[in-house]
């Protein structure tokens, strides 16, 4: 049997996140097509017939999958899911919308997050905020997955040769309607790609500080920029910015976290980086306890020295 | 109006749970327990739309071991009219609640329902896409604005890269995000009001719903280790461990 991808595509590209489902859908054995429901999405189909270990690209096009709604995407999934006994989607805000949604109406169970592929039915996933991992056997015959990106190498998104095979769009559900959106303008790495990320806690003080401390670093190291829950709710970063059980899952080359304590939510985010450097002035924050190099120091003189000693 | 609302017992988010040594799950014999955190923002939010007078009942329903009415209690204390227990020692999955929750859907007619996004236990952020699939009805994940008129409700989401709005029509399936408000300390006279609100328990039987699993727990295991880092002394010394030693920079 095959697996089938639901890619994450803005009509003309394909996401990141889409290459790692990709890696984890390979491993659950078969062929792996790729499903691209949009609105004038023929290059990002296109795109998607290039990644490579793609046997197939099935594209539906419809002006009612433009903004990705739950409702009209899962029914275009169900639409093909009899044919396939893995159905993975990445574990992004708008994989982790849909995918209950198809699994609820298959009547199957679905597994959330997975981060290894034990075999073609069993699955190793994160819980109680990544201080657990279950290895889980699904009972059901067809898998709803979602993939935690960084737990899967991306694949190659070039070399593939895929046929691209247009579909029947099925009809629009007609329950819900998009408004339009406020999507922050970054001219920054995406933070879930980034190989080096810059992230700020509380200690930063205002969105003033955090932007002046924090963005020479990260404009030094081509970062992109993270911020703690706490930040967050203090208004000092957007909320897109969180790293965090409850945010992002990062897993950068090298993470840095300053002003971070380190609490348990903010560790499930981002503790599979390579290396990560803590910069903090309690010598207790549990930061410290993932660190793999710590620096006790007040962030507002180590930063800007770190940013000058890059030269 | 009426809003029902799930909540869920959980083990207090400050809790750093213990993997069993044998393997079987994580040990949380004489953990503290609370509410799950998400879904004290789908109270309160229901409890906020009820102030302001559209709703006229909010319900606060709950699924698992007896135990559970102590969250259902909060829920009440929070500012929910009543609740309902369904009570089971059985092993409960997402499909399973959901499948649960369709039946009281289709029993008490909500105009809304409010969950939590995500569970803070099993992480798996499904039920209330599950329960907007089983009762064909419009979802909106992720919320962090409700704004409830007669007949429909927008909601902003928070989505990767910002926010969107999307506009449903009612009954509607939401799950909170973080930042859609910052729940209520429950006071003293609130909590003992809520002792003599109605508590229904009712078990799955009663609901016609098929306890199944659809996921096997095979093991449940630590997560690996990181090996022991070091203390740097200044700044210097970091760019050089990040350069020579690490070599990321």
């Amino acid at each position: 049997m095959a697996a089938l991808v639901i890619a994450e595509h803005d009509n003309a590209t394909v996401k990141g996140a889409t290459l790692n489902t990709v890696t984890a859908a390979m491993q659950c054995g078969g062929d792996v097509h790729v499903l691209i429901a949009g609105a004038n999405a023929a290059a990002a189909a296109q795109a998607a017939s290039q990644i490579a270990g793609v046997a197939k690209v099935l594209h539906a096009d419809a002006a009612y999958f433009e903004h990705g709604l739950a409702e009209n995407i899962a029914a275009q999934v169900l639409a093909l899911a009899k044919d396939y006994s893995h159905i993975l989607f990445p574990a992004t805000a708008a994989g982790k919308n849909v995918a209950p949604r198809v699994a609820a109406k298959l009547d199957v169970g679905q597994i959330s997050d997975i981060t290894k592929v034990d075999a073609a039915d069993t699955f190793e996933r994160p819980i109680y905020a990544g201080n657990a991992i279950a290895t889980v056997q699904s009972l059901d015959a067809i898998k709803v997955i979602t993939v935690r990106t960084t737990g899967f190498d991306p694949a190659a998104a070039t070399g593939g040769s895929a046929a691209v095979e247009t579909l029947t769009a099925t009809a629009d559900a007609g329950k819900s309607s998009f408004v339009g959106s406020e999507i922050a303008k970054n001219d920054r790495p995406e933070l879930t790609a980034a190989k080096i990320i810059v992230s700020g806690g509380r200690a930063m003080g205002s969105s003033e500080k955090f932007n002046e401390v924090l963005t020479p670093l990260a404009d030094k190291l081509g970062a992109a920029l993270g911020a703690s829950r706490a930040a967050v709710d203090a208004g000092y970063a957007p909320n897109d910015w969180q790293v965090g059980q409850t945010g992002k899952i990062v897993a950068p080359q090298l993470y840095i976290a300053a002003g971070i304590s380190g609490a348990i939510q903010h560790l499930a985010g981002m503790k599979d980086s390579k290396v990560i450097v803590a910069i903090n002035k309690d010598p207790e924050a549990p930061i410290f306890s993932v660190a793999d190099y710590g620096l006790e120091a007040d962030l507002f003189t180590a930063v800007p020295e770190l940013v000058k000693a890059l030269g | 109006m009426k809003i029902l609302v799930p909540v869920k017992r959980v083990v207090d988010y400050n809790v750093k749970v213990r993997v069993k040594s044998d393997g079987t799950g994580v040990d949380i014999a004489n953990v503290k327990m609370s509410m799950n955190p998400f879904d004290e923002i789908a109270v309160e939010e229901a409890v906020r739309l009820k102030e302001k007078g559209i709703v006229t009942e909010v319900i606060a329903v709950s699924c698992g071991v007896t135990q559970c009415q102590e969250t259902l209690r909060t829920a009440m204390a929070i500012g929910a009219d009543r609740a309902i227990l369904v009570e089971t020692s059985d092993e409960l999955q997402p499909l399973t609640v959901a499948k649960l929750l369709k039946a009281l859907v289709d029993k008490e007619q909500p105009g809304l329902v409010i969950l939590g996004k995500q569970a803070i236990d099993d992480d798996c952020n499904q039920t209330g896409q599950m329960l907007a699939a089983l009762a064909d009805l419009p979802q909106a994940t992720f919320a962090s604005k409700v704004e409830l008129a007669a007949d429909s409700v927008s909601v902003t989401r928070e989505v990767d890269g910002g926010a969107e709005t999307l506009k449903l029509g009612l009954p509607a399936i939401i799950t909170t995000d973080l930042r859609l408000n910052e729940p209520r300390y429950v006071t003293l006279p609130n909590i003992m009001k809520a002792k003599k609100k109605t508590l229904e328990v009712l078990k799955p039987s009663d609901l016609g719903v098929e306890m199944k699993a659809h996921l096997k727990t095979l093991k449940v295991s630590d997560p690996p280790k990181r090996s022991a880092g070091i203390k740097v002394p200044d700044v210097a010394t970091l760019v050089s461990k990040l350069k020579n030693d690490a070599k990321v920079i």
